[in-house]
């Protein structure tokens, strides 16, 4: 049965952010306009420091606009809410807590309310066995490596089965071969799960490769949407394969042309 | 970079990786080179780590020997020690309320430290909470705690006597109010100090305020609270021996002054020795409940 999608479930219009600082202020965002449709995986590509991170901080509610409306499902986000799950780019799990503890304490604030003990443990479970962590559930943060955090980090967010997953440079902080095999699995359980993501990232091929939709950023201070490139790959998507594809080289080398031709970083 | 493919980047960290990997092969040479010196390990132990305290403790009774044999009032180490161990035979002896053994007047003292650092503890700890959580807390207090904080313990005193109307809380409230300071301070700090991250992490759960307090706040600030528990008790277990030389009754402090006024100086210098014991075990204590409590 296919469900009817919607068309703008997340809807940015007329966003300004302008942050007051001591220095005085700065305008970091100055109308932003753009919607994702349901299911959607969306990336936000530009230079560092063009504010592609508080675009994602202002659809998580962790930031509020200075002026324009923001939506989400149809209903204008007011703060931060389960509904919007983040997968922080240090992955922020609480190092007092075992993988399993972390997980919990998300599920527990969603589905509490309405079901028993006996299944949100399993809820943790599942979500710990989905990103492959079942055998170091019970180990702290300080325990596992870089590339397992972020899997929890994950496993958080999609446990508290969100509308929308919010990635903010999810794999950063990696190195490239974890990088590469995470990617893998995020396209595998986003194909499983069907929500809706916005990920933010300055990586070019992680961008290609996993989003339907590329929204290119120009650069700050006052930056806005500049371009937006389709991204029309038959999903399931192999890398290997891709490396070879013409159309995925020449949509690759688009998103360059905009970060290196068109929008140039001046030199720092 | 290429595509998604593997770069030169990947193979550098492969390569490394291969390199780390033939490393532990090197390894059991260095430990068969070490095994041998198990005696060799011992001897560096004793000399890095029990000769050189060993030479303080020496040194610091060639200093007292010196000076004793230039001021006849001073009783040496050896004349010290007889005393000393006339003293602890009989720790627990009770004779009068103003005669009583060594013993019971380091309990009498410690009780007192209990009771004024609890005190401060259960008032201090919260508070600490609080300034830290709430900004306009803190501005708050930010005068009365810099008014009253370097305020000498010993001024307290007759606050204490005027309010209380008795020896005894006096005391203890003189140790509260300089023991307090450190854990709220310390508390406070720990709380401000709570990385943007885990409160990030805390409105996007949606958690309540209780939940933030005992999964995000409490676990964070432990550390930073422990390290305020252990200078309060240092503190108050210094302004102990001040506070009952003048309140008097049983108690370390006021055994000092009594032995004093009978010029019995061996056991001015043996209360010296156990003050500054007690307070060391004291903290050895704190440091290793520290640990105990550390998720680190």
């Amino acid at each position: 049965m296919e469900k009817i999608l919607q068309e703008k479930y997340v809807q940015l219009e007329n966003v300004n952010m302008t942050f007051f600082t001591k220095k005085g202020t700065f305008e970091a965002l100055k109308n932003v306009n753009f919607s994702i449709q349901e299911g959607e995986f969306i990336s936000i590509i530009g230079h560092s420091g063009c504010g592609k991170s508080t675009v994602l901080n202002l659809i998580a509610g962790l930031l509020q606009p200075t002026s324009g409306n923001l939506f989400c499902a149809g209903r204008e986000i007011a703060g931060p809410g389960p509904e919007r799950a983040v997968v922080f780019q240090n992955h922020s799990l609480l190092p007092w807590l075992t993988c399993s503890e972390n997980v919990y304490l998300a599920v527990e604030r969603v589905f509490s309310a309405s079901e028993t003990k006996i299944q949100l443990k399993k809820r943790t479970q599942a979500a710990i066995e989905l990103v492959g962590l079942a055998h170091a559930a019970d180990k702290r943060p300080n325990e596992i490596s870089g590339g397992m955090k972020q899997r929890v980090g994950i496993a958080r967010a999609l446990a508290m089965e969100p509308k929308v997953l919010l990635l903010d440079e999810p794999f950063g902080a990696l190195d490239a071969l974890t990088r590469a095999h995470l990617q893998d699995e995020l396209m595998a359980i986003m194909a499983k799960s069907g929500c809706t993501a916005v990920m933010v990232t300055h990586d070019v091929d992680e961008a290609v490769l996993l989003s339907d939709r590329i929204v290119m950023m120009t650069n700050g201070p006052a930056a806005t949407i500049g371009e937006m490139l389709d991204v029309e790959l038959a999903r399931p998507r192999e890398r290997l394969e891709l490396a070879e594809d013409s159309h995925y080289n020449h949509l690759r080398s688009e998103v360059l042309k905009f970060l290196y031709e068109r929008h140039a970083r001046k030199a720092a | 970079m290429s595509a998604i493919g593997i770069s030169k980047e990947d193979i550098k960290t492969i390569m490394n990786s291969e390199q780390t990997t033939a490393q532990p092969g090197a390894a059991p040479k260095l430990v068969t080179a070490a095994r041998p010196s198990a005696v060799a390990l011992k001897t560096r132990i004793f000399f890095q780590w029990l000769l050189p305290p060993m030479f303080g403790l020496l040194l610091l009774g060639a200093i007292w020997t010196l000076i004793s044999h230039q001021s006849p009032n001073l009783p040496g180490p050896v004349s010290t020690w007889h005393s000393a161990v006339e003293l602890f035979s009989d720790p627990f002896y009770n004779n009068s309320p103003n005669d009583q053994g060594i013993g019971w007047n380091i309990a009498a003292s410690l009780e007192r430290v209990g009771m004024g650092f609890g005190l401060a503890a259960l008032i201090g700890i919260p508070l600490g909470f609080i300034i830290g959580r709430f900004q306009f807390m803190s501005r708050m207090a930010a005068p009365i705690i810099g008014l009253l904080r370097p305020v000498s313990p010993l001024a307290w005193l007759p606050i204490g006597l005027l309010v209380f109307k008795a020896a005894d809380p006096a005391a203890i409230w003189v140790i509260f109010i300089s023991a307090i300071w450190p854990m709220i301070i310390n508390t406070a700090v720990g709380v401000s100090k709570v990385p943007q991250d885990y409160m990030n992490v805390a409105k996007v759960l949606n958690l309540s305020e209780w939940k933030i307090v005992t999964k995000i706040l409490f676990p964070f600030v432990l550390p930073y609270m422990m390290t305020g528990v252990r200078l309060s008790i240092g503190v108050a277990w210094l302004v102990i021996v001040a506070a009952e030389m003048l309140t008097g009754g049983v108690g370390i402090g006021f055994w000092v002054w009594d032995e004093w006024n009978n010029l019995n100086v061996e056991h001015i210098i043996i209360a010296i020795f156990v003050v500054g014991i007690v307070g060391l075990l004291l903290e050895l204590a704190l440091t290793s409940l520290a640990r105990q409590f550390s998720y680190e």
